[in-house]
């Protein structure tokens, strides 16, 4: 099945006759030549791309994708495109982006100035800070108390650089292993592997909420970044595609952006109906407003 | 020759790890490799060697137990073994037990390593017994008729030959060792692959980091590779085939 | 020990894991044997034939990849396969690829290798004489081959093949790293989303054991018979 979908692929490619709408380019005639468009989502970045119930990808970015889906059609007035899911992890995303596996990447990626060189983000949907998750029983409470001990983050992420970077700054003498998802990190410390699973706030309220018990759990005050943009991925350098993207991920946050978001933070979300209450920011909710895709986090201190 | 510059310079870089250089970011991905293997090789050596005896032992109970042992360690793929070990096991042992094993520091390096070690062991076991019974009969037989113990038979008469015989095949099971060291990574050990895909992630030099390590595997297998067929024509048993 | 083991979870998963990860896993391996020994077969004959350059283009390749994790091949094919394809095709963008299909070209290209020297140990140990009979009656190298070496080197060395056959049933749970959905990738994701990674675990290792110790008994017994025509 996999194969002659391949096989058809390559058989569109080799016959320039069968390629219509001349005009198209890059990402959106690939979407209309194969009929297909891809997104990568994540497994376990709560709320916004996991695993929900029947193991489909749901979430808020999941939902802003859908919509811009809705819009790529819209453009190429072909309603029959299919839409095909791949899940990533956060080693993978960036290089299945840039290889042209992925079209979308849909999750709780930080946009920043680095991978702008590699990727491109249309407008933020989410701000956040790197922060730790500890068990309260182990009485860390702040970052000075991690001094010597084990802790963990996410294989390519940009808290395990901002860890590393400050594990050198401060001096801590931090044991840093790697996880290969948040869930794995998180597991980390529910198993006592390691003291404190660095990560953003929002990831680590997800996972916290979804626990076994919760209650053991308590979210750091310090922490390790300010507020960082979290946008939808897409090809670098394909500006008609971006601007399809742009435009429709302003006109969602402008029209429905504080009601998609109570849905996900602030009702009980699936698969353990856990509410997150997390009330918008004002940052956040300015950002809907007049969306950006800056990789700058001062840019969204308005 | 620009270009070739060019292409090399990112080893030079300053790690966003903050630890020096790509370039030593990746030796030190290398040195955990060999720190893995030479522990896992050791632990294969000794486990394989007794368990593989264990096969040719006459009591029928002994026979089973290394059978089961073999099996068990031969028909589970190596990336659920250290699964197994790193995070099953800890919740199996009393509490206070499974606590002290994972606050271990480095737990996830000793666990690939001994992990490892205990998979491969399986396989020298095989090898190891398999020497034993070929080698004819009469050398046991007459091993006994001098009075010999079953222990004395086989450590004067019996396991310096089969050791022998077992060189170039453990030699291979050492090079395999070494590349299933790579499945550390799994559980969070930056060995060498790891530090090539650690280096990717922050450069996305992704051809870039992935020869470097693809080069270093490389040299380290035709290294190996060397020394042991020196050591192998130095034990190699006159009259017996050897594979050249 | 087992107090707090909650089966229902396994019980709950059973659906997901076999009908998605086991056939995945499956048809991974079965495909990548299948490839891996045609491709084998072809670098056997390249590195007997004697051609110039072909047996020194089949060693290299042979002793290239036997020096290399597999993990390190997967993680290099997984980002190059889609701009081999765009080579291939002349596309001017990389070619998305399915991580299956991905999947299947690494297993089939890595193990190749090591059917190959199985192929290669199958056709040596036949006795000479019966390919120059073959060439005395007049057959060409192809029909040499397809008739006279090639079915019985198969046949007797299918214990072998079969064998690693079940290392490469064991090595495609490597595929976790990528979070395809394999069988262990399946095992761990619901182990990791309902905290019951103890019991995924075990279960996984339970199935694996079970199948590979099954095959290895069958094989064993095929392995008697297959001696007897020899």
């Amino acid at each position: 099945m996999a194969l002659s979908r391949w096989v058809l692929g390559l058989a569109l490619f080799a016959m320039p006759g069968l390629a219509q709408a001349q005009d198209l380019t890059g990402t959106l005639k690939k979407i209309k030549d194969t009929g297909t468009i891809t997104i990568g989502y994540r497994e376990t970045s709560i709320p916004f791309s996991y695993l929900g119930a029947e193991n489909k990808p749901v979430g808020f970015a999941m939902d802003i994708c859908e919509k811009v889906v809705d819009a790529v059609k819209k453009e190429l007035k072909d309603d029959a495109i299919k839409t095909n899911y791949i899940a990533v992890t956060s080693s993978t995303r960036i290089p299945l982006i840039a290889n042209g596996t992925v079209d979308l990447e849909c999750g709780s990626t930080t946009n920043n100035a680095e991978r702008q060189k590699q990727v491109s983000y249309t407008n933020s949907h989410y701000l956040s800070e790197s922060k730790y998750v500890t068990k309260k029983a182990s009485n860390i409470n702040s970052i000075a108390d991690l001094k010597g001990k084990t802790v963990v983050s996410t294989a390519g992420t940009t808290n395990i650089k901002q860890l590393n970077e400050r594990n050198q700054a401060d001096n801590l003498g931090l044991t840093i292993l790697t996880a290969k998802d948040h869930a794995e990190g998180f597991l980390m410390v529910e198993t006592d592997r390691a003291a404190a699973f660095v990560m953003d706030d929002i990831l680590l309220a997800g996972l916290a909420a979804n626990s076994k018990d919760p209650s053991l759990y308590v979210i750091s005050t310090d922490a390790f970044s300010k507020a960082e943009p979290y946008g939808i991925m897409l090809p670098k350098g394909d500006e008609p595609f971006k601007k399809v993207v742009d435009a429709a991920t302003a006109e969602i946050y402008k029209a429905e952006g504080p009601a998609l978001y109570t849905k996900w933070f602030g009702t009980p979300i699936p698969p353990k109906n856990i509410n997150l209450n997390l009330p918008l920011s004002p940052a956040l909710a300015k950002q809907f407003e007049a969306p950006l895709d800056s990789a700058d986090p001062d840019a969204y201190i308005r | 020759m620009d270009k070739i510059v060019d292409w090399f310079s990112i080893f030079w870089q300053e790690s966003a790890e903050g630890t020096g250089t790509y370039a030593y970011t990746l030796l030190l991905g290398l040195q955990l490799t060999l720190e893995i293997s030479v522990i896992a090789a050791v632990v294969a050596f000794v486990m394989g060697s007794i368990v593989g005896v264990c096969r040719t032992l006459p009591s029928p109970l002994v026979r089973r137990l290394s059978g089961a042992y073999v099996e068990f360690f031969r028909n589970i793929p190596l990336l659920v073994q250290l699964f197994l070990w790193y995070f099953v096991l800890p919740e199996l042992l009393p509490r206070d037990i499974g606590m002290w094993l994972k606050q271990v520091p480095h737990s996830n390096f000793y666990t690939a390593a001994f992990g490892l070690g205990l998979f491969t062991s399986s396989r020298v076991a095989v090898q190891l017994s398999a020497a034993i019974t070929s080698m004819p009969r009469g050398q046991k037989m007459a091993a006994t008729a001098l009075g010999l113990t079953t222990r004395q038979s086989y450590t004067n008469v019996l396991l310096p030959m089969a050791y022998r015989i077992v060189f170039p095949p453990l030699t291979s099971e050492l090079l395999n060792l070494i590349k299933n060291s790579s499945v550390a990574l799994t559980i969070g050990v930056a060995e060498l692959t790891q530090s090539a895909r650690n280096m990717d992630s922050y450069t996305f030099q992704t051809f870039q980091a992935f020869t470097a390590a693809t080069l270093i595997y490389l040299v380290l297998n035709i290294t190996i590779t060397a020394v042991m067929r020196r050591i192998e024509h130095g034990v190699a048993v006159p009259g017996m085939l050897v594979a050249k | 020990m087992f107090s707090n083991f909650d089966f229902q979870v396994i019980i709950d998963a059973l659906p997901y894991l076999f009908l998605q990860g086991m056939v995945f896993t499956l048809k991974l391996t079965l495909l990548a044997a299948i490839f891996g020994t045609i491709f084998g077969t072809v670098l056997a004959l390249m590195r007997l034939s004697g051609v110039w350059p072909l047996p020194q283009i089949a060693g290299a390749y042979v002793n290239f990849v036997r020096s290399l994790p597999l993990l390190l091949v997967i993680f290099w094919f997984f980002f190059l396969v889609p701009f081999i394809a765009q080579k291939m095709v002349g596309s001017p963008r990389p070619i998305p690829i399915d991580p299956f299909l991905t999947a299947l070209i690494t297993f089939s290209l890595f193990e190749a290798v090591f059917f190959s020297e199985i192929m290669r140990a199958g056709i040596q140990s036949l006795p000479k004489g019966q390919v120059a009979a073959g060439y005395a009656l007049g057959l060409s190298y192809t029909q040499v081959m397809r008739r006279i070496v090639l079915p019985q080197a198969f046949r007797n060395m299918l214990p072998v093949l079969l064998t690693q056959t079940i290392v490469l049933f064991q090595d495609t749970s490597l595929v976790y790293v990528l979070s395809l959905n394999d069988f262990l990738g399946i095992a761990g994701k619901i182990g990791q989303r309902d905290g019951r990674l103890t019991e995924m675990y075990i279960f996984a290792a339970l199935v694996y054991f079970l199948i590979s110790f099954a095959a290895s008994q069958a094989v064993r017994r095929l392995q008697a018979h297959t001696a007897i025509i020899r």
